[in-house]
Formats: C-alpha cells, structure tokens, sequence
C-alpha cells in the first residue's frame, strides 16, 4: 500500500487537489471560494498533464546540436560544436534522455483557458455583487426569492 | 492550390477574422456591427456549402485538411466526414441565420453594446464549427472552451437573473470541460497520441482496450460532455441559464451548443473507439438509454408546467438532448442514424422555435404563455412558422421530426428496449398537448394587452397598441419562414440526408 502511495505520488497528489478543487466549488457558499475551488480544480489537471510528460533522469527537451543543420547563424555553430561531443558522447539521439515537452505545451494553452475563464466568472461575480450586494450564495438566493 | 480546397478553413477563418473586424467597427461606429457579421457568417456558409460539395465528390467521402502541411499526427488536422460535414454547415446556416435576425433584437436589448456582443456572437460560431470540424482531440478541447467562454459572456448580458444563472453555468461547464481534458490525458498516456484517428489506430493495433485507463478515460470523456450537453441528472444548469440570456443569444446557443456536444459524444465513442468497446467494456448501455428515458421525462413535463414561453423550450431542449443519447446508445444502427439525423433536425427545431419566441418578446414584450393569447391575428406570420416548427417538434410528417423519431422509435424495436419507445412516444404526446395549448390560445382567444406586471424601462414607454396585424419586422419574419421551411425540406428530402449520414453509419461496424 505504502509502495503504491509513494511510487504514484504525482497522482495522489493531483487526486486530491482536485477533490478540494471540488468541494470548494460545490459545496462553499461564498463565489470567489467557489472560484478558488475552480481554480485549485483546473491547476490539479496540470500538474497531472505535467507529470505524465516527466521520466527520471530525463532532461529539458532541447535536442543538443549535430552541427549538420545547414541554416543556423555562426554563433550557434560554435556552440553546436562544443556541444557536439559531449552528444556524441552519449551516442545518438535517445528519446529517453529527454522529458516529453508535448503536455507541457498543451498546459500553457490550458493556463489560458483556465485565465480567460477565471476572468469571465469573476466579471459575472462582480455583476452579481452590483445587482444584489451580495456574494454569498444564500442571500443572492434569499433576494431573488423576495 | 484550388481555392475550393481550403474551403474548411475559410469556414472556420471568416468568423475568426469577422470578429476582429466587428470588434473594431464597434470601437469606430456602431451601426458597421451588423452588417459585417452578416457579412462574414455568409461567407461562412457558403465555404460550408463548398465543404458538403467536396465531402461528396471526394472518393471515400473524407477529407482531411492538415494545418500547415504537417502530417496528421504531428500536426492538427481538420477531418470532414459525412457524420460533420452536414453538422459543420448546419451550425454555419444557424449562425447566418440568427446574425439576420439579431438587427432588432440586439439593438434593443443589448443597446450600446453591439461591438462586443457580434464579437462574441462570431467568437460562439468560431468555437462550435471548431468542434465540429477539427480531428485532435486536444484541439477540440480549445474550441470547446472558445465557445463555452463566449456563450458565458453572451448569457451575462441578459437582464434578471442571468448573472446568477449564467455563474452555474461557468461552474458546472468548466466542471465538464475539466473532466473533457482529462480524459484526453487518460488516452494520451496509454496511445501517446491526439489526433483522434491515431489514438483510434494504436488503441486497435495494440489492442488496449482491455486498459483500465482507457476506460476511465472513456467514462470521463463522457461525463463531461454530458455535463457540456446538460444530460439528466447534470442539467440543472441549462433552463435558467437558456431562459435570462437575450432572445439573440438563446437563438444561437440553444441550437448550437447542446447538439454539437452530442456530436462529440458520437464522435468519440464510434470514431475514437468503436461499438464493440462501447457497448461491452463502457457503461451499461440500457442503464444510459433509462437515464435518456428519464431525460425525455423531465424535460417534457416540466416543459408542460413552465408557463414561460422560453423556459419552457429550455427544458424541451433537456428533452430532446435524451433523444439523441437515447438513440446513439441503443447499439444499433438504426438508432445512430435516428440520433445524427436528430442532430441536424433539433438544430433547426430549436432555432426556429427560439426565433418566434424572441419574435414574440419583441413585439409582445412578454414570454408569458398568455401573451400568446389572439396571435394568429396579430403576427399570422410568426405564429404560422411557430406552428411548423412544433408540428415537427410533435413529429408530424412532413416536417423533419418525423422522420428522425420514425429512426429512433424503429432502432428502439429493434434493440427491444420498449422503455425508450414508451418514454420517446410519451414525449411526443406532451410536446402535443404543450404546443396545442399555445396554438389553439393563439388561434381562437382574443388578444390582451401585453402581460407583463410592474414592466418598465424605455420599452414600456415606447410601447403602443396597434390595431390589426402588427408583426414583426421582415429581417426577423425571414429567417424564421427560412428556418421552417428548412424543417419541411429536411422532411420531404430525408432520405437523401439519411443516405449521406448511413455512409458514415455503416463505417462504425455495427455486428
């Protein structure tokens, strides 16, 4: 059990965050709390996107330079050459070396969603709070009612 | 290259480029709004009838469009097959349709904003052809949430509740949208890959079906465009939300969103995966159908206990929501053909009864059933087009719905699920009794003043009693008479449609 816990943390960890993500916008009262809760929810999903793109031991996926690639500037050709052995070194291109950067990616656009989203609740909430001075769940209900 | 072949992007880029032009011309001067967005969704679906021409004439009736020349899985792509392509022109028709109509309704009820509501209205087509065109699942995720947000902004404009309404809304659509992008996370671990074909390839080459993530990837695919297409029991969001927006906004997004969701389900669960899986592995497929069965219940009775015009749609929407899913879990052919017929049938359905219900509000000032006492003399047009629309809500040939409950109760029998032929007949009869209150007040009752107590504002006062017909104003009349004409064409052609949609059917490879 403790193996299971400790080898998966990454999940148990966005597992529950996403639980409290839930809680909060369900069951809390207040707007901005519930918008907490969205938030706290959307960011659960990204570290677990971000995770499943990790290995260890793994690098930032920046593929060193083979020195071939005939349209870089001189600058980089230098560098490209003292890197190249350290490359070929560790013999070709080996995926495993590297962190898989594609769910990283897709987290950025992610992040701008989940932005423009916490924008647009949060201009709602501000409409709500100038049409019933409230941004408690139960007294805008209570004035609705009325 | 031959313009005719960059016709899906040129659907997708009018709206796209639209938008920044209408959002200037609101900063610039005002009255440039409408026009310009007419504009742009016609050239939208005339590119969208380019499209339909070409899925047609295309060998295999597929075409794939990649973004940027790079290969499918790499890149994104653009996959248009006969199970889309009628969907993607049918949203671009809707879109065209309510930017027609929108000249008065918008002018009124959102005055001074005309810029940013046509930004957002163009934004809302944008996200919803987006989802039905694109072939990466990820990639539809971003135009899920483009369109979601836009439809968020278009709601809070309304008047009454429709801030506190349209804050569930974002609550529960993000709920679902979230549980979207995690499924495609789910997938993306085990076949490490996006475009929805691939993913389909590895998952049968490899043979993960049997993958417990898969299936919990499955099941939270579902769950969330459940929540997106407001399924029983995860709909408590949609009538209020449907009902307090203005009459412009529900036009488009009650014909758009919910359908187009529906499209996504029947994407994923035949395109992605395949019925064998769905059906053996996935939920119970009867325990869905009851929860459609259900869906047809509440929606129709408590459509049939509303006594406002809109929000009694709103909850026939619910209703007709458990149509489609009904009949795409019924796991058999006959069914889907039913389900994607619906699709196309609902659209138009819900626009046109949406259209002369905002038609109504603008003249009537009212969505109050009693409003619609004497109407037949007073706006004969409106009312004559409200009438087709829900004769074929009811199902009465010739009009569309006929044909596509004719599809569904049939692929009921056959799946010998009797509760899913009750329930959709039983539905079928409330919708009668529903809509014949409204016709038979509107017939042989005497109009009353508008009915509204403690109104005010500008309209009131501005509002005067006219002897005689008094209708609503052409650019309203004639997308509504287009709407329900389409419904009747839709019917006395449909078994061209059903041809084209079986292609798409017998490909799914139903035993």
């Amino acid at each position: 059990m403790l193996d299971l816990i400790i080898a998966k943390f990454n999940y148990w960890v966005y597992i529950v965050l996403m639980m409290i993500g839930l809680y909060a916008m369900i069951a809390k009262n207040n707007y901005i709390k519930k918008l907490i809760g969205m938030t706290i929810f959307q960011t659960a999903i990204m570290l677990f996107y971000v995770s499943i793109g990790a290995k260890q031991g793994a690098t930032i996926p920046i593929i060193d330079h083979h020195g071939d690639g005939g349209d870089h500037g001189e600058a980089a050709e230098a560098v490209g050459h003292a890197v190249e052995t350290a490359a070929h070194a560790a013999g070709s291109l080996d995926p495993d070396a590297y962190v898989n950067p594609l769910p990283h990616v897709l987290m950025l656009t992610a992040i701008v969603v989940g932005v423009a989203t916490l924008g647009v609740a949060m201009a709602v909430v501000q409409k709500i709070h100038d049409q019933y001075g409230s941004i408690e769940e139960d007294e805008v209900l209570k004035r609705i009612k009325l | 290259m031959d313009i005719v072949q960059q016709a899906p992007i040129l659907m997708i880029l009018c709206p796209f480029l639209g938008a920044f032009a209408v959002s200037l011309a609101g900063l610039i001067q005002r009255r440039w709004c409408y026009p310009l967005t007419v504009l742009f969704t016609a050239g939208s679906a005339y590119a969208g009838l380019g499209t339909l021409i070409q899925v047609l004439r295309t060998e295999g009736g597929v075409i794939r469009y990649r973004m940027g020349g790079w290969e499918p899985p790499f890149g994104i792509e653009f996959r248009l097959d006969a199970l889309n392509a009628a969907i993607a022109l049918m949203v671009v028709v809707v879109a065209l349709l309510v930017a027609i109509y929108s000249r008065q309704t918008v002018a009124s009820e959102t005055a001074g904003k005309e810029g940013h509501f046509y930004t957002l209205f163009l934004l809302l087509t944008v996200g919803v052809l987006g989802i039905s065109m694109t072939g990466d699942a990820f990639n539809l995720y971003v135009f899920l949430e483009i369109s979601s947000l836009s439809s968020y902004a278009l709601i809070a404009m309304g008047r009454g509740r429709a801030a506190f309404s349209c804050f569930n809304y974002i609550i529960m659509g993000t709920i679902g949208a979230s549980f979207y992008l995690l499924g495609v996370g789910y997938l993306y671990i085990k076949t490490g890959s996006l475009n929805m074909t691939d993913i389909a390839r590895i998952l049968q080459e490899h043979g993960l079906y049997s993958s417990n993530s898969v299936r919990i990837g499955f099941l939270f695919i579902l769950i969330g465009v459940w929540i997106k297409m407001a399924f029983v029991p995860l709909h408590r969001w949609l009538p209020n939300a449907y009902t307090f927006a203005p009459s412009t906004t529900s036009c488009l997004v009650a014909p758009l969103m919910t359908k187009v969701s529906i499209y996504v389900m029947i994407r994923i669960m035949f395109s992605v995966f395949n019925p064998e899986f769905v059906f053996g592995v996935g939920p119970r497929s009867d325990l869905v159908v009851w929860l459609a069965v259900i869906a047809m219940m509440v929606g129709s009775f408590y459509a049939l206990a509303k006594n406002k015009l809109k929000m009694m749609l709103a909850y026939l929407v619910i209703a007709e929501v458990g149509y489609m899913v009904g009949g795409a879990w019924l796991a058999n052919a006959t069914g889907l053909t039913g389900a994607i017929f619906h699709i196309l049938a609902d659209g138009l359905m819900t626009l046109a009864l949406f259209l002369a219900a905002g038609a109504i509000y603008y003249k009537r000032k009212s969505y109050n059933i009693v409003a619609t006492k004497g109407l037949f003399g007073k706006m004969p047009f409106t009312m004559g087009a409200f009438a087709i629309a829900a004769l074929s809500m009811i199902g009465i040939p010739p009009t569309c719905g006929f044909f596509s409950k004719w599809y569904l109760i049939s692929g009921g029998i056959e799946a010998g699920h009797w509760g899913f032929v009750v329930g959709l007949l039983t539905s079928s009869m409330v919708n009668a009794v529903l809509f014949f209150r409204i016709l038979e007040r509107a017939y042989f009752e005497k109009p009353e003043l508008p009915y509204e107590p403690g109104r005010q504002g500008k309209n009131a006062l501005n509002f005067v009693e006219r002897k005689g017909v008094d209708e609503a104003p052409l650019t309203m009349l004639a997308p509504l008479w287009a709407a329900s004409l389409g419904l009747v064409l839709l019917g006395v052609y449909s078994g061209v449609v059903i041809d084209f949609i079986s292609r798409y059917v017998n490909s799914v490879g139903f035993q």
